[in-house]
């Protein structure tokens, strides 16, 4: 994003821009996590266990003794990590099947919308459990399901401004003068849904964030002892936040921030990029 | 109106077809790891009593035998049993399925009765303070994970005033205000976070309705402005809110199955999670197959509300 | 003579936009009785459907009356309170829109929206009302009038629901009734029909009516006086026959020029206008139209010139010899 973007989305989406800033931050504690964070992630110190926010230890301490603020730094970290790959595999999933339905139509499309429409029908959660259930948590596990998952469910978007731009007067033209279909797809499909497809990245980059942390909190997550918001939020640590109360504030504080200002920053740049999309979805 | 219906419900069978195929492969992709889990749980492991489950379980068929088995079974009303309860899974869906309903319908109302109000006066007095705050609030919502606010509101009221929501499941029909104190919390959650958007689809719809020449027609005859917005507005601002209900439905079930585990729900969610740890197969795609026929119903239901509300769908 | 039923005096109107302040209405003085036709004649953008939104007060929250009175019926309808209005709307005046394809409201069947002015204005019950719209269904020529109450507007055509919308202006035996270029929206065909009842209509029931439109061609036939109007303000006001025999303003020569004669060489090429309508965001400071005169001189963009009277019916607001 270039910085004169910037500056138009800072005077015409205030709201916007600022959600872009605290994205912007949240992304750098995840990227120096590790030189942040004042104290090791799994790092446990009895003598400490469940002190209340102070000079020390900024955010409290856990029932080992573990710092919170490191933790929720680390889970910063991981959540970034889960949140942008999982975001981008979504995204050329979409791409894929979306260009492959909405370009080439006919009974492909058919059958393959007939698919999403079904896919569609089960609850996200739902199906993350079952597949996460079969082929057992872990980082990796997590994006690519979460990458398929939401890259399936996008890909009505990708397919319906495809479908848009294929019936415009230039794509006619290019067929027209017989340029292939490579060229018409990477010169003239492509590079017009692309407003449609960083709204679409920016929005996931947010859903995949909550929904990893939704499988955390049911134990189906990335693996303890890696410190994610979720797993914070639930396990053993949940029966000690009756005696530390700031232990169930930190991670879903930092859960909803970052997602509210990714939400509003995707809603400023699908207003600014695609003015048709205005109050979509 | 007929054609219509018949054509919806022609429409279903493509969809149907398919989500009884994701639900069925996905499930066969589980069960080598359910005949370890249940060797091992009972300590033998001798390859004829594999051979043997595999056999009982209809493993050993080819998989298009399997499949035409297991939907021949589905319209007969059998879906097979459960691996550790020994019930058939139909009888724990029934037991299940109604309070997961109940926590879902409450959640509905609580949304619809939230999210219509705020989002015609939002729309009605636009860019004025109160419709920034409410505009806020749904941002806000959707970003705020329910299992939080679930947590929240757990923790907080107990360590301040040490009360906490009651976490025993009382049968609606036993003692009826037992049971809705018990399930108001969830669906206040739950119907909080469906609110956000549903707000800001009537406040968009409610916009657009208002811009319309109709609207001015009804000012130019004299009519005020809440006769105007009820008996003009409202049912053409509405319609596609219907669609976004049969939209939501999936992610209504979504929110229960992490509510029903905070607030110790004995839905179907709580069911599944216990399924999922236990590799229960036939529950978990029992549960898969209601959602799924669930949700088409739901949306077969909001196309036809849409026939009854729009004259013009019902006279196609 | 009697005072006019509706008389407009120094109207001005201006609409709050993200540009400032747009002057659509300036100083505008029109007068209609009862029995008679009054056309307004303008291009978009000349302030026409603003003239006729500020009578009924349908402004909306952007538009604002700055100066001037709306007389009606001895009321000056600018300083009346919104409750007070509501009870003239749709009564004592009502209001025919351009578009009857999306002026009806799609969910609601055609005879209880023209009862329901009835039923608001005259306390009517919705049975009672009903039975009075299929009568006033009739009145507008509907054919099997008694079945297209229940009807949608989608079921209609676009004549159709046009005579729809007059019976629902006709409802309470408005005084006035102004239809806001009623035919823009219809075949050619169905134009001269409808032009035809409203005119037919308004006489048997001794209302007044203000036609606005941009076609003077309209204006010719079924208008006893004409207001053409440009960028807010009126150019030129006379008796119809009096406008198309002499016509004063360089304006209204102009659009006349534009109409194609039917007797004419079809080949030949229209004249136009050339130029753009004012941008009223930013009016010039003379006469609005002296961009665009071919008779403009300097004195035309010092001032603005007031209308004039030629003579006792006839005036124009233009400094030029013409």
């Amino acid at each position: 994003m270039s910085w004169a973007f910037f500056t138009r989305m800072w005077r015409e989406k205030r709201l916007g821009a600022i959600g872009g800033i605290i994205f912007l931050l949240f992304l750098l504690c995840g990227i120096f996590a590790d030189l942040l964070a004042p104290y090791g992630m799994n790092e446990t110190n009895l003598e400490v266990r469940l002190q209340a926010p102070s000079d020390t230890y900024w955010m409290g301490t856990d029932h080992l003794g573990r710092d919170v603020l490191s933790r929720v730094l680390i889970g910063a970290k991981l959540s970034m990590i889960v949140g942008f790959m999982a975001a981008g595999l979504a995204t050329v999933i979409s791409i894929l099947i979306g260009v492959l339905s909405g370009y080439f139509g006919g009974k492909v499309d058919l059958l393959i919308q007939r698919f999403v429409d079904a896919w569609m029908t089960f609850p996200d959660l739902l199906l993350l459990i079952v597949v996460i259930s079969i082929v057992g948590p872990g980082m990796p596990q997590i994006i690519i399901v979460l990458g398929c998952l939401y890259g399936i469910a996008g890909s009505r978007i990708v397919r319906g401004s495809v479908v848009t731009v294929r019936e415009t007067m230039y794509t006619h033209a290019a067929q027209s003068i017989g340029a292939t279909t490579w060229r018409i797809l990477t010169r003239h499909i492509i590079p017009n849904v692309m407003p449609v497809v960083i709204v679409l990245f920016t929005t996931r980059v947010g859903a995949t964030i909550l929904a990893e942390a939704g499988l955390s909190f049911l134990g189906l997550g990335v693996p303890p002892p890696a410190p994610t918001w979720g797993s914070m939020l639930s396990g053993t640590g949940r029966t000690y936040m009756y005696l530390g109360p700031w232990l169930a504030l930190a991670p879903g504080l930092c859960l909803t921030v970052v997602v509210y200002a990714i939400n509003v920053y995707g809603d400023a740049l699908r207003d600014m990029l695609d003015p048709r999309m205005r109050g979509a979805r | 109106m007929q054609a219509y219906i018949a054509r919806r419900l022609l429409a279903l069978i493509p969809t149907l077809f398919f989500a009884s195929l994701i639900v069925f492969i996905s499930m066969r992709l589980i069960p080598g790891d359910v005949i370890d889990l249940m060797l091992a749980q009972n300590d033998i492991a001798t390859s004829q009593d594999r051979a043997r489950i595999e056999a009982a379980l209809g493993l050993d068929q080819p998989l298009l035998t399997q499949y035409i088995q297991w939907v021949g079974g589905v319209f007969q009303g059998d879906l097979g049993r459960s691996l550790w309860q020994n019930v058939p899974v139909t009888e724990q869906l029934a037991a299940t399925m109604p309070i997961t309903f109940e926590l879902g319908l409450l959640a509905l109302i609580i949304a619809l009765s939230v999210a219509i109000p705020i989002g015609i006066y939002s729309a009605m007095r636009q860019d004025s303070a109160g419709d920034y705050i409410a505009r806020s609030f749904s941002l806000l919502m959707l970003a705020v994970p329910s299992f939080w606010l679930g947590t929240l509101v757990m923790v907080f009221p107990s360590v301040w005033w040490r009360w906490s929501p009651p976490l025993e499941y009382v049968p609606f029909f036993e003692d009826p205000i037992a049971n809705l104190s018990h399930m108001l919390v969830p669906a206040l959650l739950l119907g909080l976070s469906m609110s956000a958007v549903t707000m800001r689809m009537t406040r968009t719809m409610m916009l657009e309705v208002l811009r319309q020449d109709y609207v001015r027609t009804a000012r130019a005859k004299g009519l005020s402005e809440n006769l105007m917005i009820f008996r003009h507005a409202l049912r053409n601002g509405l319609i596609p809110v219907v669609t976004l209900i049969g939209l939501q439905a999936p992610l209504l079930i979504g929110g229960a199955v992490i509510l029903e585990q905070i607030f110790v729900v004995p839905g179907m969610g709580l069911l599944l999670l216990e399924a999922v740890f236990q590799r229960d197969y036939p529950v978990i795609s029992g549960i898969f197959l209601l959602v799924g026929v669930g949700v088409l119903a739901i949306n077969l239901l909001v196309d036809l509300s849409y026939g009854f509300l729009d004259p013009k769908v019902r006279h196609q | 003579m009697s005072p006019p039923l509706l008389e407009l005096q120094d109207l001005s109107v201006s609409f709050r936009t993200d540009g400032g302040r747009v002057h659509a209405v300036n100083s505008v003085n029109l007068h209609v009785s009862s029995g008679e036709t009054l056309a307004i004649v303008g291009e978009s953008g000349s302030g026409k459907s603003v003239t006729a939104l500020s009578i009924l007060g349908l402004l909306g929250e952007a538009g604002r009356i700055d100066a001037g009175s709306i007389l009606f019926d001895g009321e000056n309808l600018a300083q009346l309170r919104e409750a007070q209005m509501r009870a003239i709307r749709g009564n004592r005046i009502s209001m025919i829109f351009q578009e009857p394809m999306t002026s009806l409201n799609p969910v609601i069947q055609v005879g209880r929206q023209v009862a329901e002015p009835l039923v608001l204005h005259r306390g009517l019950s919705w049975k009672a009302a009903l039975v009075e719209a299929e009568g006033l269904l009739q009145q507008v020529a509907i054919p099997d009038s008694h079945g297209r109450l229940q009807e949608y507007p989608h079921q209609l055509s676009g004549g159709m629901r046009q005579r729809i919308m007059i019976a629902m202006a006709l409802a309470c035996s408005p005084k006035l009734i102004i239809a806001d270029e009623p035919t823009t929206a219809l075949d050619v065909t169905v134009q001269a029909q409808i032009l035809a009842l409203l005119k037919e209509l308004t006489r048997q029931t001794g209302a007044a009516l203000i036609l606005i439109t941009h076609d003077l061609g309209v204006v010719a036939r079924y208008a006893d006086r004409v207001a053409v109007m440009y960028g807010g303000r009126i150019m030129e006001t006379a008796p119809a026959v009096q406008l198309y025999g002499s016509p004063r303003h360089p304006y209204t020569r102009g659009l006349m020029n534009s109409i194609p004669a039917l007797d004419g060489d079809v080949t030949a090429e229209l004249p136009t206008i050339d130029g753009q309508p004012p941008d009223l965001g930013n009016p010039p400071p003379g006469c609005p139209f002296a961009p665009r005169c071919r008779h403009a001189r300097e004195a035309c963009d010092a001032q603005v010139p007031q209308l004039e009277w030629l003579s006792e019916a006839h005036a124009r607001a233009c400094i030029g010899d013409g």
